[in-house]
This record gives structure tokens, sequence and C-alpha cells, in this order.
């Protein structure tokens, strides 16, 4: 065989075996993508039912939060067509749904029942008024914490408790000998971790990201405010290693026992009072602490599933969300797991149904949702939309590397003033060249 | 250079070099036993060494989450073609280069070399739109020209520093003999290359199974290798040490096994030319 | 040897891979080049127009550039002393006889074989968690505070699982110049009282530094790369941003496609000054 043949042979051989692929593709498969934590992994779980019921076969590429990010924009930009339903989230929707990126989802069946969305996640995945993604489910963020702990540190935690109660029983908590911290807050870098903890906490503080010009705003006192007094409480009361620690660690120092309280997403709570955790008896739940200025520290978001426009396969993709995002699979989940495993945070019609409202955080989570405003969310008034974000297509990068400021700051490698000084150099560096100033 | 020492140096030589050999291989054994033990017990304080409950739950879990089958497939499909097309075009350049080089011969060479630090995120873009062009995304097809073309510099490297240290009157008897140039490369330096080409073979499918960034970028499903099965399970909630154990270890035992079975082969071949 | 007929035939064997590399170069590299001058922005529709050189001047002017470089040169030259020393270290303990031989071979290499994103996440969780990692057990266990690796000690953190990966690949090399040593000359100058100091550095060294050569060049270009570990592990917080880390953000996490297509252009510049530094040093070593 001449070297040439041979070479056609290969190329041939790898062309076969990439082609196989798309042989079986005769009957409908929708490929889709979403982020690997606990309810989507569960819904997996599920998806044998809907083929049983429509025929259509579904394919999952599972990935990390941050890669999943990376590769939906990558594809969705380029309209690559990779996916038939991509899982995005309140911030990627808006911004996707004015480029005309999704399909919109105005004409969901009657038996779906749309109005039955909660009206702020509804708000917050849509743009000029059309929804382009459904929630699966939706988040606040509230406090949790150790009943135990708090009895024992002769402190009562109020319903909706202030910054200054917060940082008093953190250090109460505070155990070092038995390795328990009062109070675990995430610190890691990247806008959708420590970045998404401090921007709503700042919005309680007075704070925020922008003035209505677009100007950066981290060289006023209310950023330097919250900042020393999240580092200061978090040194005092924090689990070592904070600056690097984000949803996960945390989920998992909580679920040891070594955190007294923790404010976190509303998800969370089935997961601190489930089988995995160690203190699942004793975790009580409160608002998200204010400063008495009249906004509290808790965001709003919602991972939601979304059809890019590219696909072949929209009316595949609608029947697929309308059985993932609606009632029929909330009911399938609670009689298999119970009420407390069920997707939360999307429909009003859950938190009306009295097994749901028996679940101990079922009424906590709703108060927080509601309680969070994309569209008034700082004390200032602000040109942008979102609670822990603003909904601007340069906001992900910027935040990242405002957060990544901001964690080396509470790791101790630069002050406090460094951090924002950079923050504000980095953020009106990027606007300027987006345009906006 | 080995020499002959007393019993009693061979004896710490012995004790040195595997207390090195252990600490090295400690991470991946500490993985290893992780990944059998309940998810408590994988943070137990203080560690719990050998003397815990052995579970294959994690690995049932695993398999259950995922279709591990077609990962591994993918992998070793998309490691294997690049690596087989990609010495079939080196060995022909690397044989012209060692053989009948030219002012040039060097120039081109580490040219090649520099191909290799082009930063892959700066291009992605190109490649994609490229990709999305010739219909290539998520096809084994695809990623196998790119892994080809990613690790071709280091083949060629690797091939023309052996073919250097074959002597050339060999071939040239051969050609006397009225050889052709085929039958040259085909019944004279490829079986006296051997060794070369086999660890280069080696190298490269080690390279390309572990290539993480183009296989993760552009694939979806069809041809997903295990790196995108890993990137699965990175970051799970709640405890997950024994999970990410269980995924670590079966992303990474094939390519163990196989690198143990043929480091022999490997550290006879793998001199880059170095020895003189 | 070269006839003029050897000669013509030597270029088209050479072709295919002369072709296919250029066009891999090629290719990407006019479209990055292109990108560059344009404003290019996926999240606001793609491409927007000229740019003329703002993109390369911002990216420059830009604070993070110049700490980039530094951390990429930092990380490229730390990984190279640890593996290049102790490389050589284990190839000469590894060549004296000693009992079980091939099992602490497989030992040694072991880590080469595991993917960059495993090692990256065993280290990160398992053994530099500032709560459950090994590590922080084991200073736990000797009475010391539990240090935050991958924030306080985060570039040596990074460096220390670079090297550990890139170990092996040094130790290998290393290895089989060590085996290609002449003992009779060692031998020779062990009777004539030269101290080991004295025979390891005028006649081990000189022998290995061909192959150290080769595992600098190696290993440079693949160390200029690294990603993986430093997305699983900082994701570039704590000053472990390198210019290709910088130019991912720039790109996929800011949506910048011109401004990253810019700093890929100084990345390939940077690149082929190392290269060519390299050469100058190493270039009469490779023939």
């Amino acid at each position: 065989m001449s070297l040439k043949s041979t070479l056609r042979a290969a190329t041939a051989l790898s062309l076969i075996t990439a082609g196989s692929a798309f042989a079986d593709g005769h009957s409908a498969t929708i490929t889709i993508a979403t982020v690997n934590n606990g309810d989507m992994i569960r819904m997996q779980g599920y998806t044998d039912g809907f083929t049983a019921e429509t025929g259509i076969a579904v394919e999952w590429v599972t990935l990390e939060e941050n890669v999943l990010r990376q590769r939906v924009t990558t594809d969705i930009t380029t309209n690559g067509g990779q996916f038939d339903i991509m899982t995005i989230g309140m911030y990627e929707t808006p911004i996707w749904g004015a480029n005309d990126w999704l399909v919109p989802l105005n004409d969901l069946s009657a038996e779906y029942d749309a109005a039955d969305i909660l009206p702020a996640m509804a708000g917050g995945l849509s743009h000029d008024g059309t929804l382009y993604a459904a929630p699966f489910y939706g988040e606040s963020s509230m406090i949790m914490y150790r009943t135990d702990l708090m009895e024992a540190a002769g402190l009562e935690m109020p319903e909706a408790p202030s910054w200054s109660f917060i940082a008093k029983a953190a250090r109460e908590m505070t155990d070092r000998e038995n390795d328990i911290n009062g109070i675990c807050l995430r610190g890691k870098a990247g806008w959708g971790e420590g970045g998404a903890f401090i921007t709503a906490m700042s919005n309680s503080f007075g704070a925020r990201w922008f003035d209505e010009e677009w100007n950066a705003q981290f060289d006023t006192r209310e950023w330097s405010d919250t900042l020393n007094f999240y580092k200061n409480m978090m040194d005092d009361a924090g689990p070592a290693g904070f600056a690097t620690n984000g949803f996960n660690e945390n989920l998992s120092l909580f679920n040891q026992g070594k955190c007294g309280m923790w404010i976190d997403a509303t998800v969370a709570a089935s997961f601190v009072t489930g089988d995995d955790s160690t203190v699942a008896d004793s975790v009580g739940f409160a608002l998200a602490p204010d400063n008495g200025m009249g906004k509290r520290s808790n965001w709003l978001w919602a991972w939601a599933l979304a059809i890019p426009a590219g696909t072949q396969q929209v009316d595949e993709a609608k029947q697929f969300i309308e059985w993932a995002t609606g009632k029929g699979y909330i009911e399938q989940v609670a009689a298999n797991e119970g009420w407390a495993n069920v997707p939360p945070g999307a429909r009003t019609s859950l938190y009306e149904n009295p097994n749901y409202q028996a679940v101990p955080f079922a009424q906590m989570t709703l108060d927080s949702i509601l309680s969070a405003n994309p569209n008034d969310s700082t004390v200032d008034p602000s040109p942008y939309v979102g609670v822990q974000f603003a909904a601007i297509p340069e906001f992900a990068g910027i935040a990242t590397e405002v957060s990544q400021e901001f964690s080396a700051a509470y790791a101790g490698q630069q002050s406090i003033e460094e951090a924002l000084e950079k923050a504000q150099a980095i953020t009106n560096e990027a606007m300027e060249a987006a345009g906006y100033r | 250079m080995a020499r002959s020492v007393t019993p009693r140096r061979k004896l710490l030589n012995t004790t040195v070099a595997w207390a090195i050999g252990l600490l090295i291989f400690f991470p991946i054994l500490w993985t290893i036993l992780t990944s059998f033990k309940t998810e408590g017990d994988a943070i137990a304080a203080p560690p719990i060494f050998v003397g815990f409950e052995w579970t294959l739950e994690n690995y049932r879990t695993v398999l259950e989450r995922s279709d591990y089958g077609r990962f591994l497939w993918n992998s070793i499909i998309i490691a294997g073609l690049s690596t087989v097309l990609g010495c079939m075009i080196a060995i022909p350049a690397a044989w012209s280069m060692a053989f009948v080089p030219s002012k040039r011969t060097k120039d081109i060479l580490l040219w090649m070399l520099s191909t290799k630090m082009l930063p892959a995120v700066g291009v992605l873009y190109p490649i994609y739109l490229i990709f999305i062009e010739l219909g290539l995304l998520d096809s084994r097809a695809g990623l196998v020209v790119v892994l080809m073309l990613i690790n071709l510099p280091i083949i060629v490297w690797m091939l023309y520093t052996y073919f250097k240290e074959i002597p050339g009157e060999i071939l040239e008897a051969a050609r006397m003999d009225g050889a052709t140039l085929r039958q040259e490369l085909l019944y004279v330096l490829t079986p006296m290359a051997i060794p070369g080409i086999a660890s280069t073979l080696l190298l490269n499918f080690i390279l390309a199974w572990n290539e993480a960034f183009w296989t993760l970028n552009l694939t979806a499903v069809n041809a997903a290798p295990l790196t995108a099965f890993i990137a699965s399970y990175s970051s799970p909630e709640g405890l997950f040490f024994a999970k990410l154990s269980a995924a670590s270890t079966m992303a990474i035992a094939p390519i163990l096994i196989l690198g143990w079975f043929s480091q022999k082969q490997l550290v006879r071949g793998l001199t880059f030319g170095a020895v003189k | 040897m070269a006839t003029k007929a050897s000669r013509s035939a030597a270029r088209i064997m050479m072709a295919p891979a002369v072709i296919l590399l250029l066009g891999w170069m090629l290719v990407p590299l006019i479209m990055t080049l292109w990108f560059s001058f344009r404003v290019y922005l996926p999240l606001r529709g793609g491409d927007q127009g000229w740019a003329g050189f703002d993109n390369y001047t911002r990216f420059v002017t830009s604070s993070a550039f110049w700490p980039s470089v530094q951390t990429t040169l930092i990380i490229v030259l730390g990984v190279l002393a640890i593996t290049v020393i102790f490389g050589i270290l284990i190839a000469l303990l590894l060549d004296q006889p000693i009992w079980g031989q091939g099992v602490v071979r497989i030992l040694v290499i072991a880590p080469f074989f595991v993917m960059p994103t495993v090692s990256a996440l065993v280290w990160k969780n398992m053994f530099m968690d500032p709560v459950n990692g090994l590590f922080s057990h084991l200073w736990r266990f000797f009475g010391a505070e539990p240090v935050s690796w991958l924030s306080d000690a985060s570039m040596p953190s990074i460096i220390m699982i670079v090297s550990w990966q890139w170990l092996p690949f040094a130790t290998l090399i290393l290895l089989t110049a060590v085996q290609s040593l002449d003992s009779e000359q060692l031998e020779a100058a062990e009777m004539d009282g030269a101290p080991w100091i004295k025979r390891f550095w005028f006649i081990v060294l000189p022998h290995l530094s061909r192959a150290i050569t080769i595992v600098i060049l190696i290993q440079t270009i693949f160390l200029l790369a690294i990603f993986a570990e430093i997305f699983v592990t900082t994701g570039g917080a704590f000053g472990t941003r390198t210019l290709s880390y910088l130019i991912f953000q720039r790109v996929l996490e800011s949506q910048n496609v011109g401004l990253g297509s810019a700093g890929g252009v100084y990345a390939i510049i940077l690149a082929n000054i190392i290269a060519i530094f390299l050469m100058r040093i190493v270039g009469k070593n490779l023939d």
C-alpha cells in the first residue's frame, strides 16, 4: 500500500467513525447542555419517562458551571447549533433574548400554565415582556443557621436580622477549638461565586456598581464599608481559607457541622436538611440580613431552559421544556422523593400547595424571592437590571476580575483600599472600551 | 553507568528510591483509595488509610450517571487515530530531514515546534467558526485532525532525532542493492527505528488523551472524550471527594495501565536523541 | 549522499507535514490578526468594524498585562528549575543498583499519565483544601495552623502541581542520558580521588547537558500554554493569571474577541522571543 492510499484510508476511516454517530439520528434526539448540580442530575434520572411518553430521545451534556458558560456562549454567539436546549441563568437570558438568539417561549400550551411562573422569575427571564427561558428552579439567598449552636450562644435569631446581629452572633458561635466557624460565606473569585455574594451584600450597605452615567462606584464609602465589614467578620468568625470558598465548599462545611451560619442560595435548604447532612435536624432559616437602609442582601437567580434559535428541533425542545418545568414533573419528584426535594422557586402553585407549605424552608424561600427586585435593587438609583449582577454583556468579565481583586484582599494579599482602587480602574477601563462612558 | 556497590549502600539507595517513588505516587494512590470510601470516610479526620469500609458505591453512582463507555471509546478512537495519522505524515518528513538535510532543515524543525506555542484560547473563535463552516463540530474526525496537528511537531522532532542516529551507510547500502525509496523506508529504516516509533506513538497517545482544551470546546455528545466526562464531576454539590475520586480513577486508569505495561518501551525510546 | 533525485523526493515527503502545519498555523494566525484589528464583540452582535490599533494599546496598557507576563515567566522558570534539579537527582538515584527498580520507575513516572484537569482537581480538593485536605490534617497533627494553600501560597502551589506532572518526563529523559554515561571514566576519576561533587560537575553534568536542553525546550513549549491547572485551582485569582489565562478572560469571560486576539498576537510574539532566546542558548546542543 502506498503512503498516499494509506493516508486516504486513514482519513476515510476517521470519517466513517465520525459518520456513524449520525446514523441513528432518525428518531428525534435533542441535545441538552446542563449544569452539574443536584436538581439537574436528578432530572436526568427522570428523562426515560419523557422519552417513553413522547418518543423523543434526550442526550445530556453535563458540565461544571464555568465550563458550561464558556461552552454555550461560544456556541450561541457563533450560531454553532450544537445544542437544542441550553441551561442558562437570569444573567444571560435577557441579553441573548435581546439579540434574537433564543426562541421566544410565548406560545407554550395552556396546560403548561405559563402564568403560574413566579412573576419575579418570569420577569428576570424575559426581554421586553417576552419569556425566553423557562425556570427549572429559582432561588434567592437566605440565612441557614444551626439552632443548637444559636441556643448554646444564648441568642435568638430574628426573622429578619440585621448585619450587626449576624456579626455578633457569628463571633459568639465561633469555637476554634472544636473547628466551628460562626459564619461561612462565599469568598471565591468569579462573578457567580463571591462576586454575586458581595454585590448582593453591598446592596444592603447602600452601594451600587454604577451610577446613572455608568461610572464605577468603588471609590465610595459604601463599598469600603461593605468590604471592611465582611473581612473583619470573616477574619474573626469565618473558616480558614474562606477566600477560596464558593457554594460547594461552604455546603460541604455546613453539612459537616463546621459552620454556625451560612448565607447562601435558598436551594441549599433541601441539601442541608437532607441525607448528606450531619446537622439536618438542627437547621433554622431567616431572611438575609439588612442594614436598616431598606434593601436586604439577598439575590435572585434562576436556572432556566432556553432554546437557541439555531436549532432544527424547536417543537421537540419545547415539549421537553414543558415536561421538565411543568407541574407534572414537580408532582413526579414529590411522589418519589418527597416534597422537600422538588425543584423550588419557579411556580406560584407550588407555594399554594399545602403539602409543600409543610416543608420547613418553603415559606422563607418564597419570602426571600419576593423581597428581591431586579429592577430596583440598590438604595441609590442605578441604570442596570439585576440584583447580584448588572445585565449587560460586559458584566461577567468585569465582575470576575473585580472579584479576583476582592478575593486577594480577603486573603490578606492586598489592602481593601488597594482592591477597591483596582476594581474602580478595571471597571472604568472596561466600560470605556465598551463605549458606555 | 551502573556499578557494583556494597549491599549496605544498595539498601540505603533502595530505601531512598522507594521513599521518593511512593511520595511521588502517593496522590494517585490516595485518589484510588478514596474512590473506595464512603463520602463520610473520605473526609474523616484524622484521615483513614486502609482501615475503612470498602465500597463500590461511588463507581456505581458514576456509572449510573454517565455513559462511561462512550467517553472511553471516544478517547481511545481520537487519541489513537490522531497518533497513527500523525506518525504516517511525520515519518516521511522526519526521514527527509534526517537523511537529506539541507541548510533550512533546522529552521523548518524549529518553526514546526514554534507552531505549538500559539495560545489555544486565542484562536478558539476562528477555529470554532471554521468547524461550523466545515460541519466538523462534535465530530471525531475534526478532533482527530486538530489533535494530530497539535502533536505533529513533537512527533516529527522525536522521529527526526531517532532517524539521525541510524547510520546513513546502511540506507546507502540498501539503495546500492536496488531498493526503491519506498522499500528503503519500509523494510530498512522502519524496523531499525521501531523502538523510537513505538515510544513516539506512546508519548503522543498520552498527550492526545490528556488534551483538555479542544476536546472540551469542540465536542458536545458524539465525540466527547474522558476530559468532558471529568468536567461533569469537577464540583458537584455536597460531599464529593469519593465520587470525584472514582470518576478521576476511571478517567486515568486506562492510560495508567497502558503506561505501566509499556513503560520499558517508553524509557528505552524516550530520548529525543538526547543520548550521544 | 544526497543526490538530486533524493533531494526532490525528500521535498515531496516533507510536503504533507509542512503544508499541514503551515495551514494550521497560518489560517488561525491570519484570522487572529484580522480579529485583532476589529471591534469584535460576540455578545453585541459580532463584528462592529475597524478598530485600528486600539485593541493592541488597550491590551498592553491594561493593569493586568505586565503582571501576567511576569506570572507566566515565574511559573515556567519555577517548574523548569524544580523538574530539572529533582529530575537529575532522581535519575542518578534510579541508575544505582536497587531492589525493585522497575516498580520504583513505574511509581515515579505515573503522574505523567494523569490528565492535567484531574491532577489539579485532586491536588486542590484532597490535598490543599484548608479544612479537609490531607495537608491540613498533617499540619494540625504537628500542631500548626493549616495553610490556605491556593490563596496564601498560590504561586508555589501551582508550581508544585505542575512540577509534579512534569517531573516524570524530565526524569525519564535524564535517566536515559545517565544510563549512557561512561562508567569507566567515572571510576577512573573516583580512583584519582576526585570528590563526588567534582565528578558530578565535570563529568556527569556535561554529559547530561544535551538531555537537559531537550527537557527545557519541550517543557517550555508546554508550560507557556498551561491552562487547566489555573482554571481549576484559582481561576486566575491571587496573582496566578498567566498571559494565556488573561487572553482566556478577554475572549471568553469578557467576550471581547478583538481584544483577546490582540493579546494572542502578543503571546505569539512573547513565545517567539523565548524560542529565539532558547535556540541561541541551546541551539548548538541540538545538532
